[in-house]
């Protein structure tokens, strides 16, 4: 057998992002030893690109925002598929963490009185989302990183987790190899903590760096636990179209918060064409209207374009598709035609937007300040995932715990921008508390041999398979463009039909996938590795989304074009049977009690 | 589509060398972008580090034709194309495989330096009140994606390994230490670690790291010479020396 190095911890946390690194500070300050492993460098995780902010109703900019306001907003967004209580505490405690950062280093914009700046964004009421610049993230991440080095965590980076190892029912470690010697490590735990993000490498066209394969999703079904809402994928409306080689980097929802327009090949608004009903009342008459809003007219409602992202996202869609795209398949990104209306002119968009300036100027020798850009739609995140107790942060099998984008239920059918860097510190805190609590309580756990020896086989086996003709780089793209191709944004059955046939030929051509060289720093290896997360969330989204016949939020189905009340009672719930094959099961969804119910009638 | 061939550095801890790779690349690819193509079409087994490809991680930090840069924001149209272009792991820390450096000294690095220290907050809600005028010095380091090419250009890094050694924390520390130090709530004290076990009367102001830091962060101008100044103040100042001994210098 190939041997593997051991550790030892009371809470094991995998992934070292916002929600990875709060859970683990949260572990270590309850005095439990904790470990935090990364599949990067710490601090390089994908929270690093998040750009706009973090929404926490702390009502700096206008007094009228709280957390119920919030709340009904994270609700409306979701379209009411959302865990109510998840929503609830999520609204409640975000103020307090965005505190804690700044009690922390951090050192978010400043409103004119000293205090921390919020800005607008796509579906939420008042300016909400505390930021710096276009680089929130990396504030974040950051502030978390230096923090939590101090905190008694033991880091181990570059470290891709293969398998959760179990001792009867319940949780007991890791299995996984480094990625600078390739050698196995075994990471014993009573509580595990998945942190590991979303799954937006299954996609061709994504804003997502290599990590996000879905790997918590994946080991955490193949432990037994349930993935919920995993058809809702987020396609972020402004991702880069050109040059090629950079298409689906995010362009921030906060160049629309400060002013951004989008037009068509017609120079025409097309936003304004086609206002959802549950918006109707919340959206600008006209253009001016708009502008007062961004400027902070308390009298004003919002452009267009910050209504949530998927409705944005299929009216760019529908915009190329009527042949009024631009030149490289997109709408235009107008943030220039506000420098005649701010003081400071390009210098302001450039302090509002540094790092969109740099990516442009650099990557598509374009001036944001005198050019509009080309956007189109990006894979951006993952609303499903594992599901979780709201409050809590527990999966269904004990000792397993997830929080983050890995997680699910905050979001429902659509997320709101900004919730996610607050989703990351709210849940991550309580993951990180509970699974201490579980962790003391529960006492150490067992590991049979025999499993670790099988997951050293599996992750061996690539290296003694005959030849195929075909690498594991060529199999992570066929897969990634059929699932641009056939699960994308606008679905339907016929191809959900197919993509479930070619899921099935992808999985039995990723087994014959033959791997080259030894397996120090192998980058062929860990791609092969990949696969099988990869393959199990896709196959979890294609299934997802071949069940919900209607269109809400992010699923949009062009055979099923209307919402349905029906399937607006209930959520997917997907789960590895007793024969192994995976099944896709309704759950009707908890109804809203009355105290939540009355803050959504309230907020209109 | 072009061509172009690519000489990338191949090896580990023990040697290597140079292999020459010929490859097609299209408009708008970064290095990046062909070292992957190579990797996928070629050489599965090429190690890279690399995350974001957008710049804003600070993974991909290599060599190209001897300029330390970020490979995911180097456009193959700002390299010479008439003759082949090179490419290895920074130089002044130690190769783990290929383009892959062992960075982990800055990690050890970051974890001597005081962390921050808040002065008691303003606010009931344990927050300070501190202008956009105030923090914007920090912000500037704040910027930083820790990618490392201002350590792997530094001289004393370079050369003299001052960094591996313990003797000098380097310019991506002393954006750091900036940062704390002009951080408005902070009330750590961390002058003398800096002049002492954190070497940074070392470094001779030549500004290397300026010109790489892909964040155009004014390094040795906004952070490292106000800490050499406050150094200097505090321990070289011949008038607050006299002061001192009448009894009459401050606290610090």
């Amino acid at each position: 057998m190939a041997g593997h190095e051991t550790h030892e911890y009371d809470v094991l946390v995998v992934g070292a992002g916002g929600a990875g690194l709060r859970a683990a500070i949260e572990a270590s300050t309850a005095g439990v030893r904790v470990g935090l492993v990364c599949k990067s460098l710490l601090g390089k995780a994908h929270t690093v690109m998040a750009e706009g902010g973090m929404a926490a109703a702390l009502a700096n900019v206008d007094e009228r925002d709280g957390w119920k306001v919030h709340f009904a907003d994270t609700m409306r967004g979701g379209q009411y598929l959302n865990q109510w209580r998840m929503a609830e505490i999520h609204a409640q405690e975000a103020p307090a963490r965005v505190n804690e950062l700044e009690a922390w280093g951090a050192l978010f914009d400043r409103t004119p009185e000293g205090r921390i700046l919020q800005r607008n964004f796509g579906g939420h009421a008042y300016p909400r989302l505390a930021h710096v610049g276009d680089r929130t993230g990396l504030e974040m991440i950051r502030t978390l990183q230096d923090h939590g080095i101090h905190q008694g965590m033991a880091v181990h980076m570059e470290i891709t987790i293969t398998t959760l190892l179990k001792d009867g029912e319940r949780i007991a470690g890791a299995f996984g190899y480094d990625r600078e010697r390739g050698r196995f490590r075994v990471f014993k735990a009573p509580a595990v903590i998945l942190a590991t993000g979303g799954l937006g490498k299954a996609y061709k066209i994504t804003s997502n760096s290599w990590e996000c394969t879905g790997d918590g999703m994946s080991l955490a079904y193949h432990a037994g636990a349930q993935l919920k809402d995993m058809e809702f994928v987020q396609f972020h409306p402004t991702g880069m179209v050109w040059p090629p080689s950079v298409r689906g980097i995010l362009v921030t929802e906060g160049v629309r918060g400060e002013g951004g327009v989008l037009t068509n090949s017609e120079d025409k608004r097309f936003m304004f064409d086609n206002i959802p009903e549950l918006y109707k009342d919340l959206v600008a008459d006209d253009a001016e209207e708009g502008w007062r809003y961004v400027i902070g007219d308390r009298d004003a409602r919002r452009p267009p374009e910050l209504l949530t992202r998927d409705h944005v996202a299929r009216m760019i869609l529908a915009e190329v598709k009527a042949g009024r795209g631009s030149p490289h398949g997109g709408a235009f990104l107008d943030i220039s035609w506000i420098k005649d209306r701010v003081k400071g002119g390009a210098e302001h968009i450039k302090r509002k937007l540094p790092s969109m300036y740099h990516q442009f100027k650099q990557l598509a020798d374009l001036d944001i300040t005198e050019t509009p850009m080309e956007v189109g739609p990006t894979t951006h995140y993952a609303m499903g995932g594992v599901r979780v107790d709201s409050d809590s942060q527990a999966s269904s099998v004990p000792g397993l715990f997830a929080a983050g984008e890995c997680a699910t239920g905050l979001h429902g059918a659509n997320r709101l921008g900004g919730n996610s860097l607050s989703d990351l510190v709210v849940f991550g805190k309580l993951a990180g508390q509970y699974a201490a609590e579980y962790a003391k309580s529960a006492g150490p756990a067992k590991v049979a041999d025999s499993e670790m020896e099988a997951a050293e086989a599996e992750a061996l086996a690539p290296f003694g398979r005959e030849e195929s003709g075909e690498g594991p780089f060529q199999l992570q793209q066929a897969l990634q463009d059929m699932m641009q191709e056939d699960v994308g944004i606008i679905r339907t059955e016929a191809e959900l039909d197919k993509a479930a046939e070619a899921l099935a030929d992808l999985r039995s051509r990723a087994a014959k996938v033959k791997v080259h060289g030894n397996r120090e720093w192998n980058s062929g290896w860990h791609t092969a590795l990949d696969l099988e997360p990869l393959l199990t969330v896709s196959e979890a989204v294609a299934a997802a989304a071949r069940e919900r016949k209607e269109s809400r939020g992010a699923h949009t189905r062009n055979d099923y074009q209307e919402k349905d009340s029906e399937w607006g009672k209930a959520n997917l719930i997907v789960e590895k049977a007793g024969d192994g094959s995976m099944r896709v099961r309704r759950e009707e969804i908890d109804p809203v009690p009355e105290r939540l119910a009355k803050i959504i009638e309230e907020q209109g | 589509m072009p061509k172009t061939t690519f000489k990338i550095w191949r090896g580990d801890s023990k040697g290597g060398e140079f292999r020459a790779y010929e490859t097609e690349y299209s408009e708008g690819m970064v290095v990046l972008d062909v070292v992957h193509k190579i990797q996928a079409e070629q050489a599965n087994d090429l190690a890279v580090r690399w995350n974001c490809k957008a710049g804003k991680c600070g993974s991909c930090s290599a060599e190209v034709n001897g300029q330390p840069k970020l490979m995911c924001m180097t456009r193959m149209n700002t390299l010479p194309l008439d003759r082949s272009v090179t490419v290895e792991p920074m130089q002044a820390f130690p190769v783990e495989k290929d383009l892959v450096a062992d960075v982990s000294v800055n990690y050890e690095i970051k974890k001597r330096i005081k962390p921050f220290k808040p002065r008691p907050p303003d606010h009931d809600d344990g927050t300070w009140t501190m202008h956009q005028a105030d923090v914007e010095r920090s912000q500037e380091f704040r910027k930083c994606i820790e990618c490392f090419l201002c350590q792997d250009v530094c001289h004393v890094d370079r050369d003299h390994h001052y960094h591996l050694e313990g003797k000098f924390i380097g310019p991506r520390f002393f954006v750091h230490a900036a940062y704390l130090d002009m951080h408005p709530a902070d009330a750590e004290d961390r002058l003398a670690d800096l002049k002492e076990r954190d070497g940074v009367g070392y470094c001779n102001i030549t500004k290397c790291c300026t010109v790489v830091c892909p964040e155009h962060i004014t390094i040795t101008d906004n952070a490292i010479i106000p800490l050499k100044e406050r150094v200097a103040d505090r321990y070289y100042d011949p008038l607050a020396k006299v002061l001192k001994v009448i009894g009459l210098g401050g606290k610090k």
